[in-house]
């Protein structure tokens, strides 16, 4: 690909930009069981978990894709193209200056050395299959907070990774979710012992950097009783005319009266599949959060899922997704009342253009044993143009008949008298465009740490620019 | 010397390819108000739209320069940072976005340069907000969302102040409003026609109580068919338009 044609094809997108490869090891192509032992044993990882990837590639050869969804896309993906492994640096830093120097330019493009001087309370940096930077401030430390990139926090905390991996997403769940079990590497892992509240986020950051990578970050947050943390995950790669492929499975445990918000801004270049499954449980009165936005990616299919298993348990789940031209964001949520006086609220908001597709699937389960459940579920989309689809799958499957239950869906345009209105207060066609669709994802972005309503306000105006003729 | 700010010669405008308004002239000079009274459907309406430029508005005749320059050269954006400004009968609701920033986002459009500084901005707009009335609640609001009627109107007349027009046009400002705040409403037209020319659109009489014009026009089937002075709006009010219908017929 020339310079120009790399251009052409990054577009308006500011992330596109790649690194030289400079890989310490690099897997060839494809997947085997071979491959998956290579990576445990490089990892030196303890026997049980080499049994679970083991056992878990093998239930990913039999499984089938999906009869559902974008079928046409997902039976387009070349799994033997796919790198599954590849480090890139020879440890984790604890300190930006022992990051190879490209790929700490590369973070430095992105922001990330410096929110985290601002606003964060610790980070982990993935780059391709591994963390290559982390840090936690020393006070949250020193309050008894585990936070380590997944693989360190195996090494460090066998017991506690070993009572809850696979716990809440079993392997067999899905076809990716047991891909990503056989595969994983990187992601988090963060333990917030018994009432200690982590006021400042942490954030990690997956950054995919060479052509064909697949990437397969796993994440377990458990909230231990009457605690609470903030995880934000952000996540970008290059342009390239071939496909990546970006398959994570995210584990939630929210204790007794305890609290997880777990923000997301997912904004890949149009090349990768984001194939990510997403589940937490919460008990006795404790609260689940996904605030999840998509924006980037080819095809995503991700429904952030809560299971409410303990009495007055509470779910919330905010999530935006935008479609440009060849993109489909196929998201929504899955919510699961298994105990009484549980409650939860949905809200869902989708932008197509330029042909881009929305569909919000969504899952509202309630239990006989479920008593006086409160329900909330609201989906919105707009649709910039005749060329874009929204559909809506929405899913009831009530079986008390106790609970209260509301659910609201709508499509709308943006009408012309809007953008005449805005126009004739000296804003251009695009401006007023932009400021339509930045208040349409108001309600999520005003979840969003400021930094970072800030930043998707910008790139939903650069989208913007683009959108008129 | 005051300077001629809108020209309009022999204007028709067509919607869905219906001529709506039927060759109409009329001239407007800095410091002047002019009103346009007429009944419901006679064009008054049209004749704002088209002057703001919305494209379902097709000028299929005449011309219309705007300090000197056709208007048609312009587009909706760039007739508002030329200075002129319309007063909607029905403004748009823009949900998730705060009264606040919009405020500051269109004045600065607008204004460009001249905009000032936030500090400045927050003086001036406190002082508007005092001599309208609007409670400081108003700016963390969504545009128009979900506003009474007398709340939208005194939301256009908030963003008229600020923007500092040289042609304000004003549809239909007073609907709606009860006494205190047609009052109140007309304040802030008066203000502003110190600076700049007015266009003032209504059916009633009753909003020239408060704001004084210098020309009345009465508007009849897509035309301007009679002009005066204020006195022309007492007419109407006490005799309706029957006898001026009978007049030109």
């Amino acid at each position: 690909m020339g310079k120009d044609e790399a251009r052409d094809a990054v577009g308006d997108y500011r992330y596109g930009f790649h690194d030289p490869e400079n890989a310490v090891i690099r897997f060839d192509k494809g997947i085997s069981e071979q491959v998956v032992k290579d990576i445990s044993a490089l990892k030196n990882e303890p026997e049980w978990m080499t049994e679970i990837r083991i056992k878990a590639y093998r239930h990913y050869v039999k499984r089938p894709m999906p009869d559902w969804g974008n079928m046409g896309l997902l039976n387009s993906i070349d799994f033997d193209a796919v790198t599954y492994f590849l480090k890139s640096s020879s440890g984790t830093a604890k300190d930006w200056d022992d990051v190879p120097e490209d790929i700490k330019n590369t973070f430095d493009r992105l922001g990330i050395p410096d929110a985290e001087q601002k606003w964060l309370g610790g980070v982990t940096a993935q780059y391709e299959s591994e963390a290559v930077y982390h840090s936690i401030r020393e006070d949250l430390e020193n309050q008894g907070v585990l936070f380590y990139d997944m693989d360190s926090g195996l090494r460090e905390h066998e017991d506690i990774v070993r009572e809850y991996f696979c716990s809440v997403i079993p392997y067999s769940d899905n076809k990716f979710s047991a891909l990503n079990t056989a595969v994983w590497s990187g992601g988090s892992f963060i333990y917030v012992p018994k009432g200690v509240h982590v006021e400042l986020p942490v954030q990690a950051y997956f950054r995919i950097n060479s052509e064909n990578m697949g990437q397969f970050e796993r994440t377990l947050i458990i909230a231990d009783e009457d605690s609470s943390i903030q995880y934000v995950e952000g996540c970008t790669a290059p342009t390239f005319s071939t496909d990546s492929l970006h398959s994570a499975v995210v584990e939630l445990i929210a204790m007794k009266g305890a609290t997880i918000r777990y923000t997301t801004i997912q904004n890949w270049s149009t090349n990768v599949y984001n194939l990510v499954t997403k589940r937490g449980v919460a008990y006795e009165n404790a609260t689940i959060e996904w605030i999840d936005g998509n924006i980037g990616s080819k095809l995503t299919m991700k429904y952030p899922s809560v299971i409410l298993k303990g009495e007055g348990a509470h779910a919330e789940v905010i999530s935006v997704a935008y479609s440009g031209e060849g993109q489909h964001q196929d998201a929504g949520s899955k919510v699961i009342h298994l105990a009484a006086n549980t409650t939860s609220n949905v809200l869902s908001k989708s932008i197509s253009k330029n042909g881009g597709r929305s569909s919000y699937r969504g899952l509202v389960k309630v239990s006989p044993k479920a008593h006086n459940c409160k329900i909330n579920v609201v989906c919105d989309a707009l649709l910039l143009d005749e060329d874009s689809r929204s559909d809506t799958y929405p899913t009831m499957e009530i079986a008390n008949s106790s609970c209260r239950v509301e659910h609201e869906a709508s499509v709308s345009k943006v009408s012309g008298d809007q953008l005449f209105y805005l126009m004739s207060r000296g804003h251009s066609e695009a401006e007023a465009m932009g400021m339509i669709i930045n208040g349409f994802f108001e309600p999520f972005t005003r979840e969003l740490p400021m930094e970072y309503a800030v930043e998707l306000n910008r790139l939903l105006e650069i989208e913007m620019e683009g959108a008129i003729g | 010397m005051t300077v001629e700010l809108l020209k309009i010669i022999d204007l028709e405008v067509s919607v869905d390819g219906v001529k709506i308004l039927k060759g109409l002239s009329l001239r407007i000079k800095t410091g002047e108000v002019h009103a346009i009274m007429g009944r419901n459907g006679s064009g008054k309406s049209t004749l704002a739209f088209a002057l703001m430029g919305h494209p379902a508005y097709e000028i299929t005749k005449g011309s219309v320069t705007y300090r000197g320059k056709p208007l048609d050269e312009l587009n909706v954006f760039e007739r508002a940072r030329a200075g002129m400004f319309l007063s909607f009968q029905y403004p748009q609701a823009i949900p998730g976005v705060q009264v606040g920033k919009f405020l500051r986002k269109s004045v600065q459009a607008v204004r460009g340069s001249a905009a000032g500084s936030a500090r400045e901005f927050r003086t001036e707009l406190d002082l508007a907000m005092v001599s309208l009335g609007v409670d400081r609640s108003f700016l963390s609001r969504y545009v128009n969302d979900g506003f009474s009627g007398g709340e939208k109107k005194r939301l256009e007349i908030l963003q008229m102040l600020l923007l500092h027009p040289q042609l304000a046009i004003l549809d239909e400002t007073d609907s709606g409003l009860d006494i205190d705040a047609l009052r109140i409403v007309a304040g802030g037209i008066n203000e502003v026609a110190k600076t700049a020319g007015c266009l003032v659109i209504t059916h009633y009489q009753r909003l020239l109580d408060y704001v004084k014009p210098d020309f009345v026009h009465i508007m009849l089937d897509g035309r301007l068919v009679k002009s005066g002075g204020a006195e022309l709006a007492l007419e109407v009010e006490e005799h309706g338009y029957e006898w001026i219908e009978v007049e030109v017929a």
